[in-house]
């Protein structure tokens, strides 16, 4: 009984956290940026969420709308107000450019997290899921949440999927994160495909960013953590690619699970990391990253 | 260079200064708090500044100087310097542990390193709470003074001997490599220099004066805390402090560190927002002068 409730519950946590980590990864991907404000996006599309649906109290529908468009905004805020500047500025030089957007997006990233706190609320809150009620799967009473949160994400990931090989914008994309010179030389403007996978990005985040608050509730202060769990996904997955990441989401979700309930709940966290460690040390592009 | 000194100066005999000038234990308390933080930023600095490689857990080493130093004490009732000497050995060696293999690694992927240790250093903490205190924090019975001056003394000391030796060796043919290694390290390594050596070097050097403050300000405050020491946010203190001052000058995070105290005692009254304010500041100065504050002054002069 307990290993089929850990296989249930690891496989939604794996899912949502393929999704959570996916638009960390495409960014990469597509525009070369770590952000590492990604926790707090993902935290204020919750909060938003929350703050619409349960606070107003217009509803959980109207509620995952308001914190999928909060994603987004916030995405397209980070890019312009941090990211764009910071890659166009002419007093910092190229080969540092990188470790000014690890510590400009880390910095916004504070500035979130304390502008949540003060906006919303510092007290952690759960966002109203779109399904109630349980289902029996195999003798364990499942919330219907669980499995929606898994469909959800699977669907998303699916949708991306098609985006990226079926699509002339999603082509757009790929092209840009193999050879983004190539790219322009075909005569597409390199930062309208940047634009178009910043809003991508937004709108992972804050489904992602929806779906957690309703699962594990959330708090503007477990931002640091979810960026740090985002970023070990991706690294562990290999930076940039896509089956790396959803496959290293698999990996932490069960590692955390099995932890949580085999060992102790306040070592859920350890037994990941120490493995992202590992990996970074013996194989530093990661599981199926490419060199 | 000339001109760094010339306002290393400056800063030195205006700290050493500052208890005679009538100023109350209020004011003093606050300098030494920056004292602390400069020394944290100036540590960083070497790795960000020169190195090129961003540390994102300076509160791992500072947090292994506190928590060394404070166990020795609380557990083992050892005496104060002894105390210290073993924090900063805990520092020191953990930073080596971290940075022979971490270091292989480049840019952000050191950085996650970095990071996930302070992860792992913070769960360990919570999770031995039996022994460390947990989030509570960890009381130590021994102090290193009860004066208000004479504590800003010893952290005052600590600054000046921290400054001094990182800027000589910042600015030692040592200094020079480790630029190189950080702007291009293809040609360094093509020019026949042993890059990770050097660096590792840097890190251990860092993590020495990182741990040697964190032990220093737990006898200073009475108690080693996650809150104060380890947690995420005291490293992005540091490096915000390393940043407004002006990456890549040493001193002039001690400028950083002023305006990062400072600015923290005059926002208080609007609360949790205080945070915010100093953040955004420091974006507009990454965003605006990356040089920083000091580099800013360097430019203009030069």
């Amino acid at each position: 009984m307990l290993a089929v409730q850990i296989l249930i519950d690891g496989f939604a946590i794996s899912a949502l956290y393929a999704l959570g980590a996916l638009g960390f990864t495409l960014i990469f991907g597509v525009s070369g940026v770590l952000n590492l404000s990604h926790g707090a996006i993902l935290v204020t599309a919750a909060m938003v969420a929350w703050y619409v649906g349960t606070d107003i109290g217009l509803g959980a529908y109207l509620g995952a709308v308001a914190g999928i468009a909060a994603g987004v905004v916030t995405a397209f805020a980070t890019y312009f107000i941090i990211v764009r500047p910071i890659q166009r500025s002419r007093a910092i030089a190229n080969s540092e450019r990188e470790l000014f957007v690890l510590t400009g997006t880390l910095l916004w990233g504070v500035m979130l997290q304390i502008g949540l706190a003060y906006v919303f609320t510092s007290t952690p809150i759960t966002v109203q899921p779109l399904v109630s009620g349980t289902v029996n799967i195999l003798g364990v009473s499942t919330p219907w949440n669980e499995v929606f949160i898994a469909a959800v994400s699977w669907a998303t990931l699916g949708g991306l999927w098609l985006l990226v090989n079926r699509t002339k914008v999603g082509k757009n994309l790929l092209a840009a994160s193999i050879n983004p010179r190539g790219l322009t030389l075909l005569g597409v403007e390199l930062q309208y495909v940047h634009l178009v996978a910043w809003g991508i990005y937004g709108v992972l985040a804050g489904i992602a960013g929806v779906l957690l608050g309703g699962f594990l509730g959330t708090s503007s202060a477990y931002i640091p953590a979810l960026t740090g769990t985002a970023f070990s996904i991706v690294v562990l997955g290999g930076l940039g690619s896509v089956s790396g990441t959803v496959f290293a989401a698999y990996v932490v979700g069960y590692l955390e699970t099995l932890t949580a309930y085999l060992v102790d709940p306040s070592w859920r966290s350890i037994p990941a990391l120490l493995l992202l460690v590992a990996v970074l040390y013996f194989r530093p592009q990661g599981l199926l990253g490419r060199r | 260079m000339k001109r760094l000194l010339i306002i290393a100066a400056i800063v030195v005999v205006a700290f050493a200064a500052a208890p005679w000038l009538g100023v109350g234990d209020y004011i003093i308390g606050v300098l030494t708090m920056i004292c602390f933080y400069a020394v944290f930023a100036m540590s960083w600095d070497l790795l960000f500044g020169y190195a090129g490689e961003v540390n994102f857990g300076p509160s791992f080493l500072i947090g292994l100087g506190a928590y060394g130093a404070g166990l020795a004490d609380a557990d083992y009732s050892l005496p104060v310097p002894v105390c210290i000497a073993i924090g900063t050995l805990a520092a020191v060696i953990g930073g080596l542990v971290l940075a022979v293999p971490a270091l292989r690694l480049r840019g952000p992927y050191f950085g996650l390193i970095t990071l996930v240790a302070v992860l792992l250093l913070q769960d360990a903490i919570v999770i031995f709470a039996g022994t460390t205190g947990g989030e509570i924090g960890l009381s130590v019975p021994d102090f290193i003074s009860s004066s208000a001056t004479v504590n800003f003394y010893y952290a005052f000391g600590l600054m000046v001997i921290a400054g001094g030796v990182l800027m000589t060796v910042a600015n030692s043919p040592f200094g020079l490599i480790l630029q190189a290694a950080g702007q291009d390290p293809i040609e360094a390594q093509a020019l026949g220099f042993n890059i990770v050596k050097h660096k590792v070097a840097a890190f251990v050097l860092s993590a020495f004066f990182s741990g040697l403050a964190g032990a220093f300000l737990v006898f200073y405050l009475g108690t080693a805390s996650v809150n104060a020491m380890v947690d995420v946010a005291v490293g992005i203190q540091v490096i915000i402090a390393a940043v407004l001052g002006g990456r890549r000058t040493i001193i002039g995070s001690v400028l950083g560190a002023a305006f990062l105290i400072g600015a923290g005692e005059i926002l208080r009254p609007i609360g949790q927002l205080s945070g915010f304010v100093v953040a955004a500041l420091a974006l507009l100065v990454i965003l605006f002068i990356p040089n920083g504050l000091l580099g800013l002054l360097h430019e203009r002069r030069a």
